[in-house]
């Protein structure tokens, strides 16, 4: 028998995105973390390159999550209230690579707090660690607006990953990344057309391509995920074959989507068959992660530190598979 | 190796008579049927036995179906597309629960138990695991069959027989006569196996360490007349497993290389139970056909189960809910009523929002074969003449009390068609996302 592996080249390369600058680069990050630059479908070192490792971020709030689950409080009690030093904890214990500041309490209804307290917030975080943050806004179009910008002018030169823009409201974000020198998330709903046009419209905006990160939209394990997964993978695919607007980093929420559903909050008793509440959540934010790398996934925001812990190792161990290819 | 034939091909191998006597005028136009599949060679009487066997190959799906187990039997391959928005993937992943004779007859029969009755239900599926895999590492030969023995009195799930003792594996086959075992091979292919796969109908999972040597193996034991391969090309490496996994199925589905046309097994372990579960996710995504799970517990089935059944749905079939009222929360008589669409994803969210809003509620899910509100709305499912009719037919003026129903915000048009077929009721328009809810709640007054 004789077997020769069918490899398949593709024309187009995911760009490469850099997030957090260092202090030559005029911000205060100890390093700089580079996302996308892969040729080939996931994990297929066999016939195309990865240049670079998905990277697996964590996330602090500027308030409490309504129903924040008593599995993850296990964890984060004591610094829950203060993101600064959640962030510190995140990096330090649990081994974060990047740290998202949720901005959620500066929504109408969820806290109203002004930009003014948003952007103290940011400073403190970026004060108590120094990874590359992600500053995560909400769809209250008039309020992310104002708070984003704020953030945006008192993080001037950090290069923070602003996430998110949307089509319907992108052009003041994108317009204060561009002033303020950060890099974008561009959030579309489910869909490989809107995504593309999104990128179109932030592009003729003259947005430079490398600052581009695509979020299609985080269905989580048992809500909607194969939706996710499938335009994933289209994305991807249409990426590799050329097609410049969809060859982005893609950034997923495990966590944030995971911790929201009811597998993740019941209790035990109400739910028999569903087993232990500890391990029902790290076992669906698990599996959420591990799907979407498989789909193409390059920057996870992840609750759960044990889910976390299992996620990098995975990473790293499939990416050991690629040395010497 | 094979590739799919034209036409033509198909042409050259037919009498060339055009006699007529398979159903179509001329030997031509058979054989572009027969190309599109669109007739089968039996039709055509005169056929030589080189057009049989060549077709015959040629018409084979790409990846054997193969069968595990009695009456209701596990079924894996015949998958046709890479990625499951192409098609769809058919055979979903079965999942296997490791047995060890080293953990004793008593712990080893309550884990049989234990798994017949783990079982959970999802979106209107009834989902469980698959298959026992029976491994023998003690010493004594008759633990092995012990636990066969137990396993078959216990459950009717089917069986893979992993012991490299081949006098207690006979022993096992013997037990499971009309079940249809599988043998796990942990070393390579012998005379022996071959010769215990052919008198008790048991197919084989194939181990190697390098593609050659897994080709090598499927060719032999073909040669010697089994067909039902499954291929376990091991590696302690979750990358290396992913890309063994794409390439073999690329090489199945895009070369028609037949060596490799089976499904993948992998045997799944780890230093704790989150470890297992990441590695069985990423077999379930990508090409597993069965996975045999080293350790379990509830939460990690319920969570690989319900992955599976996401992966292996039909992109063109949403899953539906049971149209009915949901309670959420603790509804009384006074509590708001919500209306919206079958689709599962439309009712999860809804309902989980209406959840996190911290309200009860009743939830109306009518019938829209599946699918979300706007789609439905513009196929005339999701209308105010339908929703009222279902309302009336499910009788709900007699469960609630309240007359205000709010509809989806993204259909706002139907409120005065809706108001209009459901006198006495107030229509409320809702907000466009689900994920408004909490906030919409909040600020209108719904009852």
């Amino acid at each position: 028998m004789t077997f020769e592996i069918p490899k398949e080249t593709n024309a187009g390369r995911v760009v490469e995105v850099t997030l957090g600058a260092t202090s030559e680069q005029g911000g205060t990050r100890s390093h700089t973390i580079t996302i996308g630059g892969s040729n080939a479908l996931p994990f297929h070192f066999f016939e195309g390159r990865h240049s670079n490792r998905p990277i697996v971020a964590m996330e602090v709030f500027d308030k409490v999550p309504a129903k924040y689950p008593e599995p993850l409080l296990e964890y984060y009690r004591d610094v829950i209230n203060s993101p600064a030093d959640m962030a510190k904890m995140c990096v330090d214990e649990y081994g974060a690579e990047m740290i998202s500041v949720r901005l959620e309490g500066t929504h109408p209804e969820k806290g109203n707090k002004s930009a003014e307290e948003a952007a103290d917030v940011v400073k403190h975080v970026l004060e108590s660690v120094r990874v590359p943050l992600i500053i995560t806004g909400h769809s209250h179009f008039e309020k992310t607006n104002e708070v984003m910008k704020k953030v945006c002018e008192v993080t001037a030169g950090e290069n923070c990953l602003i996430n998110y823009v949307e089509t319907d409201n992108y052009k003041t974000i994108t317009a204060a990344c561009i002033a303020y020198n950060h890099t974008v998330v561009a959030q579309s709903p489910i869909d490989v057309n809107l995504a593309k046009q999104l990128n179109i419209l932030l592009t003729d905006m003259n947005f430079p391509r490398e600052k581009i990160v695509m979020d299609p939209l985080t269905g989580t394990l048992g809500y909607g995920l194969e939706y996710t997964y499938s335009i994933m993978e289209r994305i991807r695919i249409d990426g590799l074959a050329g097609d410049q607007m969809l060859a982005f980093p893609m950034l997923v929420n495990p966590g944030y989507e995971t911790f929201r559903v009811k597998e993740a909050r019941a209790l035990d008793q109400d739910y028999p068959s569903w087993g232990n509440l500890g391990e029902r959540g790290i076992y669906w934010e698990t599996a959420t992660a591990m799907s979407l790398l498989a789909a193409g996934a390059e920057l996870l925001i992840m609750y759960h530190p044990k889910a976390v812990e299992t996620a990098k190792k995975k990473i790293a161990e499939i990416y050991e598979s690629g040395k010497g290819e | 190796m094979s590739m799919a034939l034209s036409g033509l091909d198909i042409f050259k191998l037919l009498p060339k008579t055009n006699c007529g006597d398979c159903g179509v005028p001329t030997c031509m136009a058979f054989a572009m049927k027969l190309a599109q599949k669109k007739a089968e060679l039996s039709a055509c009487p005169h056929a030589s036995e080189e057009a049989k066997a060549t077709l015959g190959a040629a018409s084979e799906p790409p990846i054997r179906l193969v069968k595990i187990g009695g009456a209701n039997a596990l079924e894996v391959g015949n998958e046709t597309v890479m990625f499951r928005h192409e098609k769809t993937f058919v055979h979903p992943t079965g999942i296997a629960i490791e047995l060890r004779t080293s953990d004793g007859q008593a712990k080893n029969l309550e884990k049989i138990r234990d798994v017949e009755n783990l079982t959970v239900e999802r979106v209107g599926e009834i989902l469980h695991s698959d298959l026992f895999f029976i491994t023998q590492d003690s010493d004594n030969p008759e633990d092995f069959v012990h636990t066969v023995e137990a396993t078959k009195q216990n459950s009717r799930k089917g069986i893979i027989l992993n012991s490299g003792d081949n006098k207690a594996l006979e022993k096992g086959l013997e037990l499971l006569k009309d079940d249809r075992p599988a043998i796990f091979l942990k070393s390579r292919l012998s005379e022996e196996v071959i010769e215990f796969a052919k008198a008790y109908e048991a197919s084989l999972i194939l181990t190697a360490e390098s593609f050659e040597d897994l080709g090598a193996q499927s060719d032999a034991a073909k040669e010697a007349g089994i067909n039902n391969l499954i291929l376990n090309l091991n590696s302690e490496n979750l990358g290396h497993q992913m890309q063994n996994n794409a390439i073999l199925r690329r090489s199945a589905l895009k070369q028609s290389f037949k060596s490799f046309g089976h499904p993948l097994f992998s045997y799944i372990k780890g230093e704790n139970s989150h470890v297992i579960l990441a590695r069985a996710s990423m077999q379930i995504c990508k090409y597993g056909s069965i996975i045999a799970l080293s350790e379990y517990d509830k939460a990690m089935l319920y969570t690989l189960f319900t992955l599976r059944q996401n992966i292996y749905t039909d992109p063109q079939r949403p899953i539906q809910v049971e149209p009915k009222v949901y309670p959420i929360g603790e509804p009384t008589p006074e509590s708001p009523v919500f209306v919206t669409t079958n689709f599962s994803l439309t009712y999860f969210m809804v309902s989980g929002e209406i959840e996190n809003s911290g309200i009860s509620a009743h939830l109306v899910i009518t019938d829209c074969e599946g699918q979300s509100v706007l789609t439905a709305w513009a196929a005339g499912k999701f209308v105010g003449e339908k929703i009222a009719k279902f309302i009336k037919d499910i009788k709900l003026e007699e469960q609630v009390k309240t007359r205000k129903i709010v509809i989806p915000g993204l259909v706002s048009q139907i409120s005065g068609d809706l108001e209009e077929n459901l006198p006495g009721w107030e229509v409320i328009v809702g907000c466009q996302e689900a994920s408004d809810i909490p906030s919409f709640v909040k600020n209108v007054q719904l009852t």
